[in-house]
């Protein structure tokens, strides 16, 4: 029984912070421009300069 | 094109840079002529050289850059100018004045929906702990303090994740109304309430599990449903920022300056160079030119520009400079007015409201007395005690509850949508499905959606001889007609010194003599005002003028096409804006009996409110800016993607492609749609009626009753996706 007072604070803890993570990606707009990143990836950015 | 630059000249860029807290200024631009990545990379590569710019990034969905840089706010123009060099158009984007909210809800509902998801997640982990102990033996201590942790995700939860209901249901109460989301709201709160009171009393049941699960299949809905319908945004954002181009104007001391289009008043003077777009109705005083109309007439064909022809805000200056006189500007201008009637067509297809609201609105109302009934009934005439008489009344709320019916709908559009755009269909308005499916007429435009919408060589009796010749003139000119006529002959040498004269035709001096190509004024022939069609003459010297005729010839299958749908018992009818020769000559080599040709986008309309008014329900079939009023006006429209944006917005759909088959396409799937539709409703009922009866007879508890909705739920998804596997039955390919 005791193990459970350590195990549901953690799996809470996992969870929210996978939620952080998705809100975080939400809010700092990596799915403001699906289009674009998909692109972007083909960039080859050493080519020139 | 090299006068294209001065376009971006920066009179009004500074009003729309903004200073930003940490001393840096920022601009948002929309960017015209953006297509893929290499776009984007050409664009950022050259804004990396610029000095002291911090951000220069382009989004590719929404077309727009985001500028950043450290410095005066007049350095705006160079960073425009360096995107103008490289050949795209950048008009200043006010976010102040374009604020949608749109993307604001559509973020909104998504952070609800995680939130939701993670609570669901929990509290059902803890709920199985809980369940499982019953058939154990979990002390009552260690129920209580799983039901304190559920209590602990879930109402914060709740408080976050059911805003959305919660608002709209207060927005529909203080309105004197209910809607879906009451039910929904009440549901959640007593249900959570409830719990917490269980909880606090050492009681054995609780539904935490049963509200949050609630929320969350309820977002899944509301966001594909909001997803289908916020695809439309950009383009209408774009038209609106078409207003804000500067225009030069000439000044009584002779200055030139460059001023705001509604800065400009009538009776002023200004220049339009070559590559410009007329921002304002006006009338050519000095110039000769070629006009491309395609916006506002759909029609590809330059229209000839000489001094007292009127041109209209929104046309593009094709071959040489004009001086024009303002006769209108701002809200009097031709494309102010059709905006104008394309947003009164919108208001009116705006009041058709979704199968799902119309079933919303008597079903709620039903669902509130059904629940205070049961509560009622058990308080009154049995001697439980109103906490059992109160659950019992929160499982017929969640059991009533929408599920099955917020997804009857939202998912059978979501996979026709997917479906449809596997084949080159985008589907823009959540309701075109349903008013698809009731299609019993079928106006087409001419130009550009019956046709190719681009010129064609007419290929009779030409000797290849002056055709080799005409096209290595043809290839110094980006004419639309010798653009056409290089297709028509791809090898072609290009002949060395071809002179373009704007307005009038391409010129070669060879040891010979002159070479002319162009117009029949050009090359020196008699007018003849009976000539058919766009026309080119080469005159060369040694032998007789020759004709080139062009036509612009239908799509490949729409004959085929609209004999399908004239057998499917549909009624087909031509509208252009075009000369009334070609159009019969459509209509008869496709077989549509009934025409109207000289049609201006009041006519149009004029004409879907006369069939509509005969109780017909109108699919409309058009492009450019002049059928966007008839699109809207239409029960429902589609579009083809060759079309420019701005009709794109208007329509309900838009197609890719050469083919006219994406129309049967369409319909096809719009029936088959509403068939699904009207399944997935009597399913939501069929297990309404079943389980509202045992719910009121306290035969299920809030637990079951939730398994029982998202059941529910589960077997309208499956059904719906029926839709994405079979192939509809006369629409192969």
């Amino acid at each position: 029984m005791n193990g459970m007072l350590f195990l549901i604070p953690i799996a809470l803890l996992l969870g929210l912070i996978g939620l952080g993570a998705f809100l975080w990606s939400l809010r700092s707009g990596q799915y403001d421009d699906l289009d674009g990143a998909a692109e972007r990836i083909l960039f080859d950015d050493d080519e020139d300069s | 094109m090299a006068s294209l630059g001065d376009t971006a000249a920066a009179v009004d860029l500074t009003a729309y840079t903004r200073a930003q807290d940490d001393g840096e200024q920022a601009l948002e631009l929309i960017v015209e002529g953006l297509h893929c990545g290499g776009c984007v990379r050409r664009i950022e590569t050259a804004l990396a050289k610029q000095p002291g710019l911090s951000q220069g990034r382009v989004n590719l969905t929404t077309r727009r850059l985001a500028l950043r840089w450290r410095g005066a706010a007049a350095q705006a123009a160079d960073l425009a100018q360096a995107v103008e060099d490289l050949g795209y158009h950048v008009v200043p984007y006010d976010p102040e004045r374009l604020r949608s909210g749109d993307a604001q809800a559509e973020k909104q509902l998504l952070r609800a929906l995680a939130v939701a998801g993670f609570a669901a997640g929990n509290v059902m982990l803890l709920s199985i702990a809980v369940w499982a102990g019953q058939a154990q033996d979990m002390g009552p201590a260690t129920r209580g303090l799983l039901h304190w942790f559920s209590a602990l995700v879930a109402l914060p939860a709740i408080a976050y994740a059911g805003q959305p209901f919660f608002r709209s249901a207060l927005a529909a109460l203080k309105a004197g109304q209910t809607n879906m989301d009451l039910p929904i709201s009440l549901a959640v709160l007593l249900a959570a309430g409830v719990s917490l009171w269980e909880t606090a009393q050492g009681g054995p049941h609780v539904y935490f599990e049963a509200a949050v699960g609630l929320l969350f299949f309820l977002l899944i809905g509301r966001y594909l449903d909001r997803r289908a319908r916020g695809k439309a945004r950009g383009a209408a954002e774009r038209l609106l920022a078409l207003e804000n181009r500067p225009v030069t104007a000439l000044l009584p001391d002779g200055r030139q300056t460059r001023l705001p289009a509604d800065q400009v008043h009538a009776g002023m003077t200004v220049l339009v160079a070559a590559g410009e777009r007329i921002a304002v109705d006006a009338r050519v005083r000095t110039g000769e030119s070629e006009l491309d109309n395609s916006l506002i007439s759909g029609e590809s064909l330059p229209v000839p520009a000489r001094p007292g022809d009127p041109v209209f805000a929104g046309t593009l200056n094709l071959a040489a400079p004009l001086t024009l006189e303002v006769t209108a500007v701002g809200g009097r201008t031709l494309l102010a007015e059709i905006v104008r009637l394309m947003e009164l067509a919108e208001q009116r297809s705006a009041k058709y409201v979704a199968l799902a609201d119309r079933v919303a609105r008597l079903y709620a109302p039903l669902v509130h007395s059904l629940a205070l009934l049961t509560f009622l009934g058990w308080v009154l005439f049995t001697d439980t005690p109103w906490q059992m008489a109160l659950l019992t009344a929160v499982a017929v709320l969640i059991i009533t509850c929408p599920c099955a019916l917020g997804l009857a709908v939202p998912v059978v559009q979501v996979i026709a949508s997917g479906r449809l755009l596997g084949r080159g269909i985008l589907l823009k308005s959540a309701t075109a499905l349903e008013r698809l499916a009731t299609v019993d007429t079928v106006v087409f435009d001419k130009t550009g959606t019956l046709t190719e919408g681009r010129p064609e060589l007419h290929d009779a009796a030409l000797e290849p001889e002056g055709l080799a010749l005409a096209a290595s003139l043809a290839g110094a000119s980006r004419h639309p007609l010798a653009q056409a006529l290089l297709r028509a002959v791809p090898v072609a040498p290009l002949a060395e010194g071809v002179q373009e004269l704007p307005g009038r035709g391409l010129l070669l001096a060879s040891e010979a003599g002159e070479i002319r190509l162009g117009s029949r004024r050009w090359c020196g022939l008699p007018e003849d005002e009976s000539a058919e069609g766009p026309e080119l003459w080469l005159t060369a010297p040694g032998s007789a003028p020759r004709r080139f005729a062009f036509l612009d010839r239908p799509r490949a299958d729409a004959a085929a096409v609209i004999a399908t749908l004239k057998n499917r018992g549909l009624s087909v009818e031509l509208l252009s804006g075009d000369r009334p020769a070609p159009v019969a000559g459509i209509a008869e080599q496709l077989g549509i009996a009934k025409w109207q040709a000289a049609c201006s986008p009041a006519d149009k309309v004029a004409h879907l409110e006369s069939l509509r008014a005969q109780g017909r329900r109108v699919l409309m079939v058009g492009d450019g800016l002049n059928d966007a009023p008839a699109l809207a006006a239409a029960s429902v429209s589609l579009s083809p993607s060759s079309a420019i944006d701005i009709s794109q917005t208007a329509a309900d759909a838009v197609f890719q492609g050469r083919s006219l088959r994406p129309v049967l396409e369409l319909l096809e799937v719009a029936r088959r749609a509403e068939n699904l539709v009207r399944q997935n409703l009597w399913l939501a009922f069929g297990y309404n009626a079943l389980t509202i009866p045992l719910a009121m007879a306290a035969l299920v508890t809030p637990l079951i009753a939730a398994i029982a909705m998202s059941a529910s739920s589960l077997v309208v998804i499956g059904n719906a996706l029926r839709l994405g596997r079979a192939a509809p039955a006369g629409a192969a390919r």
